[in-house]
């Protein structure tokens, strides 16, 4: 075995055993890691009707053949489930040391099932796993645990762990790893919390068998080479973080404002930029295992709400910044930090008050219920903390924005698809993303087939993100591409620098499969349709395909964008289409036998 | 004859050793291009343009109270 271990660890959290198992081959080579094996897997095992938070919900965590290699930027790994916050298949990512120590360890992943009685973290030193009573951790926020995890165990251990938020059931909370990062989205944290495990502490220190040793040394070094050429990944992200955006979607016009109900320019977006976070706050970059990147900010506070933490990054700078009408750029940062400490997302989370505000201030919410109002600092660090412990109007806003806009007659206000929030790109200033948050399989997200790369960045060739024409073809490719990146177990952001044949050349020769480039790019198309057969399953149609009402109906009131909505219809038919989808965006088994998907069936 | 009037934004690496913002007068018929070269800022070093929002070509003419955004190379998400 090259590249993965083979070896899968079993948790039954229930009746607390724990076992080895193999990999499947046929899986291995069709869905290759992480994302792609780990929805595999998963969807084998459970019946997409169940209850995200009941003791019949599985949650598997899980590498990718590259992660813990030296290919450039292999810390990945993804945490596969269904999400609370939307009921669609999570796969939630996160770099980190967490993954590769996991390899290290002799395992390419976890699969924890049931509900254990009592709080427990899992304690994996090599061959030794053990089940360990977390009754003292329960109550302690993410960085807290982790110290004392590491205490309890070896202070070389990667500690991977819930806050507040996920014990409390936050529909958004995170899995926090090593401090500051997390698998971000879909609420994975409160999958977590519902099984009463705190943590998931590991220690490994034996090597990964790489499969033509020369030829990947060849492989990685030309991508390494690659990614230090390339102004993105060579120098911009290690300057500014992915916070240089902020200046860029500003003067694009697509940065959103107020929930999205104003002209996406922000006259202060300067104040909570890139630019100024390097020049007022920056301590230093920070890089992931392997990462030659390093995009991680280590940042400070200094004044009101002095600290010194990780990030924020571009979307947590939007949503606490410009979103919520806040131009302090050091409130954004510790609403961020306290994220970090209490493992909330921060784009949900942020989305969900700026939906609470501008319901208040339109009188849906009533005011006694929440003194919400835009540009206040000091109510943003308060919901925050008040969310994370479901305290006060933080326990609905804990349930996110498309049951809190619901709960009170109003649901159109939720900036969310499939009840997820979208990120920081309004789509009407590009029709291709609008596109891309319709028809994710985890909702509003743009890390599945990032259209901003085009249609704004100009890579890896400008795209005008003004016309429909030929988005659909191009963002399937860029699903499919994504799909196999995170399956692959390293990080999106190396596809700045590189494509799809270096990505293939590194797992060919980490792992020894023959396969062509075309053959690992349908790895990622089979990934897609495998989670939208689960969706399906799950309940959802082509009505979830859609975007809030205000994007398809609501003219962009001013800058570059003016006027424009978002023209979905049009593009959802070709993009239907282009995946060899019914009308109904379902794929035929015809199109499930053609991907050799033959066992799965529709 | 300088009769036409283009703020100019820098962003990034590019405002090392010049500005943030700033309003120059130009002549009818000057291009992206030439305020690139007047700016010194080398090929390699340059990323998106946005004239007034919208991605630009080096040979495109401006416009009075156009808005020119400039940044070297850079990605997020």
């Amino acid at each position: 075995m090259y590249a993965w271990t083979g070896n899968m660890i079993r948790v039954n959290l229930s009746d607390k055993t724990i076992k080895l198992e193999k990999l499947n081959n046929d899986d291995m080579k069709n869905y290759i890691g992480a994302r792609g094996l780990g929805t595999r897997i998963y969807t084998k095992e459970v019946d997409p009707q169940i209850d995200p938070l009941s003791p019949e919900n599985k949650m598997i965590f899980i590498t990718g053949p590259l992660t813990g290699t030296l290919a450039g930027s292999g810390g990945r790994f993804n945490v596969v489930t269904k999400g609370p916050l939307n009921g669609t298949i999570a796969a939630s990512n996160s770099g980190g040391n967490w993954g590769p120590e996991l390899k290290f360890a002799g395992y390419d992943g976890i699969i924890f099932e049931g509900r254990a009685e009592k709080p427990v973290y899992l304690w994996i030193n090599n061959d030794q796993i053990e089940l360990r009573d977390a009754e003292d951790l329960w109550g302690k926020d993410a960085h807290d645990t982790t110290d004392l995890v590491k205490a309890a165990t070896d202070e070389e251990a990667k500690v991977a762990c819930i806050g507040p938020a996920g014990e409390n059931l936050v529909k958004f909370a995170c899995i926090m790893n090593e401090y500051n990062r997390a698998a971000g989205r879909s609420g994975v944290g409160a999958v977590m919390g519902s099984k009463n495990l705190k943590a998931v502490a590991v220690r490994g220190t034996r090597g990964i068998k790489i499969a033509d040793y020369e030829g990947f040394l060849n492989a990685i070094t030309d991508t390494r080479a690659k990614l230090k050429a390339h102004p993105v990944t060579g120098a911009g992200l290690a300057a500014y973080g992915t916070n240089v955006l902020v200046n860029i979607l500003n003067e694009h016009g697509g940065l959103p404002v107020k929930n999205f109900s104003e002209a996406a320019v922000y006259p202060n977006a300067e104040k909570i930029s890139g630019e100024y976070q390097a020049e007022h706050n920056l301590i230093r970059n920070k890089g992931c295992f392997g990462c030659p990147i390093g995009c991680g900010r280590v940042s400070k506070n200094k004044g009101k709400y002095k600290g010194i933490g990780e990030g924020p990054e571009y979307e947590a700078t939007w949503g606490f910044g410009s979103n919520l009408d806040i131009d302090d750029f050091e409130a954004a940062s510790k609403a961020n930090f306290l994220c970090n400490e209490l493992g909330m997302d921060p784009i949900t989370l942020a989305a969900t008050i700026a939906c609470a505000v501008e319901m208040v201030e339109k009188g849906f919410i009533p005011r006694e219920k929440a003194d919400l109002n835009w540009g206040d600092t000091d109510m943003l660090v308060e919901m925050t903390r008040q969310t994370a412990y479901r305290e006060g109007f933080g326990d609905e806003l804990a349930e996110g924005s498309y049951r809190l806009a619901e709960k009170y007659g109003h649901p159109e206000y939720s900036m969310s698809v499939k009840k997820q929030e979208m990120p920081a790109y309004d789509p009407r200033g590009q029709q291709g993303i609008g596109l891309e948050y319709a028809t994710s399989n985890r909702g509003g997200c743009h890390v599945r087939g990032y259209m901003t790369s085009p249609e704004v960045l100009g890579i890896p060739e400008k795209v005008d993100p003004d016309t429909t024409e030929g988005k659909p073809g191009l963002l399937k490719v860029f699903q499919d591409l994504t799909a196999l990146v995170d399956s692959a177990g390293i990080c999106l952001f190396t596809t700045f620098a590189i494509g799809l044949p270096e990505i293939a050349e590194e797992l060919r020769t980490a792992t020894g499969l023959n396969l062509s480039d075309e053959e690992f790019l349908l790895v990622g198309e089979r990934v897609w349709n495998l989670e939208k057969v689960f969706n399906l399953k799950a309940g959802l149609s082509k009505k979830d395909d859609t975007l809030p009402p205000r994007l398809l109906e609501e003219p962009m009131k001013g800058g570059p964008h003016k006027g424009n909505v978002v023209k979905l219809e049009e593009m959802l038919v070709e993009y239907y289409q282009v995946r060899g989808w019914d009308e109904n965006g379902v794929p035929g088994q015809a199109k499930l036998n053609e991907l050799g998907m033959t066992d799965v069936a529709i | 004859m300088f009769n036409i009037k283009v703020t100019v934004r820098l962003f990034a690496t590019l405002r090392q050793g010049r500005f943030k913002e700033q309003v120059f007068d130009y002549e009818e018929g000057t291009t992206v291009a030439d305020v690139i070269e007047q700016l010194n800022i080398p090929h390699k070093e340059l990323g998106i343009v946005f004239q007034n929002g919208k991605h630009s070509e080096l040979q495109q003419t401006l416009r009075d109270k156009d808005i020119l955004s400039i940044f070297p190379p850079v990605g997020g998400g």
